[in-house]
């Protein structure tokens, strides 16, 4: 037997395990999912029908299907409040985002031009805070938030402001909560890129009479780019279904769509259009994956 | 091996605007120029003078100061002491991108996600030159580095050579009074360095630009450069043509650098005329031509380039006057290293030294060819030795 023979079996399992992970832990609870958001509401347990028996024969089967509707893909349209929570949702990740991007770009390109020892303190700096549990942070800033909080100490002490600012429950607290716990999936991606990259094209690009605000538009950004992309795929997406920070931080005037899937799992008991409303959410992120996916093979055929 | 060549072609400097047409005084002054990094005294105190049109090479081995010199004149760095005067302005403290100076750099720095074409007309654009003229000089420039055809392709679609005549024409698109070139041929392999080289004296010429090149290799210093300028630990050792640099030098440590050599040491023993008669160790006594500055009585080192050194069966018929007294040194082939167009033998001397000489193969068959363990004498002139500082 040759040796080509021994390791050809590891390989070809290894290369069918992302495939296997993603049939079961994807592909599968999405089917249910999508099952359950074509059903329809029921006091029952579990609370909604038709559920299919596999041992209850053939055509109890085939009514179950034909009792399958789009209605509540229909509700989802048909109602403001759906479609509100859509566009907060999107809204708040689209501005989350690209704060994140102003924050966390110069921090990320300051930590890249570091010498090499202290780039490593950098980075475990930034990874540190992951090591308190999330809801203790979040926590932690609501503390930090409140009427009588650091911050209101800090700006009073500085005379920056007259009397204590209103800062929990609103917009403002919902998107330092958001800035601050998505920071290390933005720095990550944007460090690793920007710390691969030469300096010696940025001292061509000032060689060749760039002053330094174009070497950096027409040299390091466009060179750091997959790095953005990367870092603005990691935070948009899970910003946009983002559930425990605009709960905890924001107002509940107007909801994100993960809080509205909340309400309606936990609270109105309704699985069917929360499964709806997952699914939908879904296919919206997918477009930006997509546009990724588009982007980053154009450049792997420009790399050849 | 070139002397210094009067460069006048007659092409009038690009972009050197009206100060300086083939006038005498030097395009780049360089004056006490030194930097430190940390407790490191990377250059310390260069002064040198470049003249329009030279082609200038800085030589040294790695860490001598000589990339750093070059990053000062692009800058990148900025001299700690001293001043840089291009013409008659002082630069050491302009930003890199305010300077009328370009940069070859050792791995071309190519902006990888820019086309040939726009690699090319990036300093163009920068300097704001119409449209229509970025195509007409991109064009030119393309033209001139033979990648006609290429202009669209990235980079990383390019084999060695190409994106070395990109990088070429790109540091060259703007015109610049004073072309830097670091470690410009250090990637490519050996066939297509020597041919590069040829290609880019002759650009040199053409253009009648003022070229400085880093290198730490001699022979590519040698083949290309009017003047030479040594450095060690931060300082110009010697600044001379080739020849002068590989038959004059200055001191010990460039015989060793530059070129290969046998050095005897020894005390003066006798002057007597334009001769020396110095008693080494290794090698019994030389009679040396007295070197144009005279030296005194003392420790002295002597020096002779092995292909200098005749090898004969028998010792040659030396006439009777000093004049023309010929050393001849009896000794035994220790070693035979043939090279191809030269064969070098180690002999091992009577007097206990060892000695080098580099004799060129002129015959396809040599019958005659010495062995190892052959008694020989081997002789030199007085002229062709160098008598430098212990």
């Amino acid at each position: 037997m040759s040796a080509r023979r021994i390791f050809a079996r590891p390989a070809r399992f290894a290369a069918i395990a992302p495939y296997v992970w993603m049939v079961l832990f994807f592909l599968v609870p999405f089917a249910f999912v999508l099952k359950i958001s074509l059903s329809q509401t029921a006091i029952a347990q579990p609370p909604y029908e038709p559920v299919f028996d596999l041992t209850a024969g053939w055509d109890a089967l085939k009514a179950g299907f034909a009792a399958l509707s789009i209605d509540n893909f229909r509700l989802l349209f048909s109602d403001d409040l759906y479609v509100f929570a859509y566009v907060r949702s999107l809204t708040v990740a689209v501005t989350s985002t690209v704060l994140l991007l102003l924050v966390g770009y110069p921090i990320a390109y300051g930590m890249a031009r570091l010498p090499k020892r202290w780039q490593a303190v950098a980075m475990v700096l930034v990874i540190v805070p992951f090591w308190t549990s999330f809801l203790i942070r979040i926590y932690a800033w609501i503390n930090i938030l409140q009427h009588d909080g650091l911050l209101n100490q800090i700006l009073l002490a500085l005379h920056l402001v007259s009397q204590p600012v209103v800062w929990l429950s609103t917009d403002s607290a919902m998107y330092i909560g958001i800035v601050y716990s998505y920071f290390p999936f933005m720095i990550l991606p944007l460090y690793a890129t920007l710390a691969k990259m030469e300096p010696v094209l940025e001292e061509a690009a000032s060689d060749l009479g760039a002053p330094p605000w174009q070497v950096f538009w027409l040299v390091t950004f466009p060179l750091s780019l997959p790095g953005v992309g990367a870092g603005v795929l990691l935070c948009f997406i899970p910003i946009v279904g983002e559930f425990v920070i605009p709960d905890l931080l924001a107002g509940s005037n107007s909801l994100m769509i993960g809080q509205t899937l909340w309400l309606e799992f936990f609270t109105n008991k309704d699985w069917p259009v929360a499964s709806a409303a997952a699914i939908v959410l879904l296919v919206v992120l997918l477009v930006p994956l997509l546009l990724y996916e588009r982007l980053q093979k154009r450049q792997l055929e420009q790399g050849r | 091996m070139t002397d210094e060549l009067p460069r006048t072609d007659g092409v009038a400097n690009a972009g050197g605007g009206d100060a300086l047409p083939a006038a005498r005084r030097p395009l780049l002054r360089i004056e006490g120029v030194a930097k430190t990094f940390g407790t490191f005294r990377a250059v310390d105190g260069v002064s040198l003078d470049i003249k329009a049109g030279e082609f200038f090479a800085l030589l040294g081995p790695s860490g001598c100061g000589k990339t750093t010199l070059l990053r000062m004149l692009a800058g990148f760095e900025a001299p700690d002491e001293g001043r840089i005067l291009l013409g008659d302005k002082d630069i050491a403290q302009a930003l890199p991108h305010e300077r009328p100076i370009n940069m070859m750099f050792q791995n071309y720095a190519l902006f990888p996600h820019l086309s040939v074409r726009d690699n090319i007309a990036f300093g163009l654009k920068r300097a704001r030159m119409a449209r229509a003229e970025i195509a007409t000089r991109v064009a030119e420039m393309v033209a001139l580095v033979k990648l006609e055809g290429l202009e669209r392709r990235k980079p990383d679609q390019l084999s060695g050579g190409q994106r070395q005549r990109v990088a070429l024409a790109r540091a060259l698109a703007r015109r610049p009074q004073l072309l830097l070139l670091d470690e410009p041929l250090a990637a490519l392999d050996k066939k297509l360095r020597q041919s590069t080289q040829g290609e880019l004296m002759e650009l040199q010429r053409r253009l009648g630009m003022t070229f400085i090149i880093v290198t730490h290799d001699q022979e590519e210093a040698m083949t290309m450069a009017d003047r030479i300028g040594v450095m060690k630990s931060g300082k110009l050792a010697q600044v001379a043509p080739p020849r002068e640099l590989y038959e004059a030098p200055h001191s010990r440590w460039i015989a060793e650098f530059v070129g290969d050599i046998n050095l005897f040491d020894g005390e003066t023993k006798l002057r007597d005329g334009h001769r020396l008669v110095i008693g080494t160790r290794d090698a019994g006594t030389l009679v040396v031509a007295e070197p144009r500055e005279p030296v005194g009585a003392g420790k002295f080192s002597v020096a002779i380039r092995p292909e200098k050194i005749k090898l004969s069966r028998r010792a040659p018929v030396s006439e009777a006057g000093r004049e023309t007294a010929i050393n001849s040194l009896d000794g035994v082939i220790a070693d035979i290293c043939y090279l191809g167009g030269t064969t070098t033998y180690k002999v091992k001397l009577d007097t206990g030294g060892i000695v080098r000489a580099s004799v060129a193969n002129s015959a396809r068959l040599d019958v005659d060819a010495y062995s190892v363990g052959q008694q020989i004498v081997a002789w030199f002139t007085p002229d062709d030795c160098v008598v430098l500082p212990s």
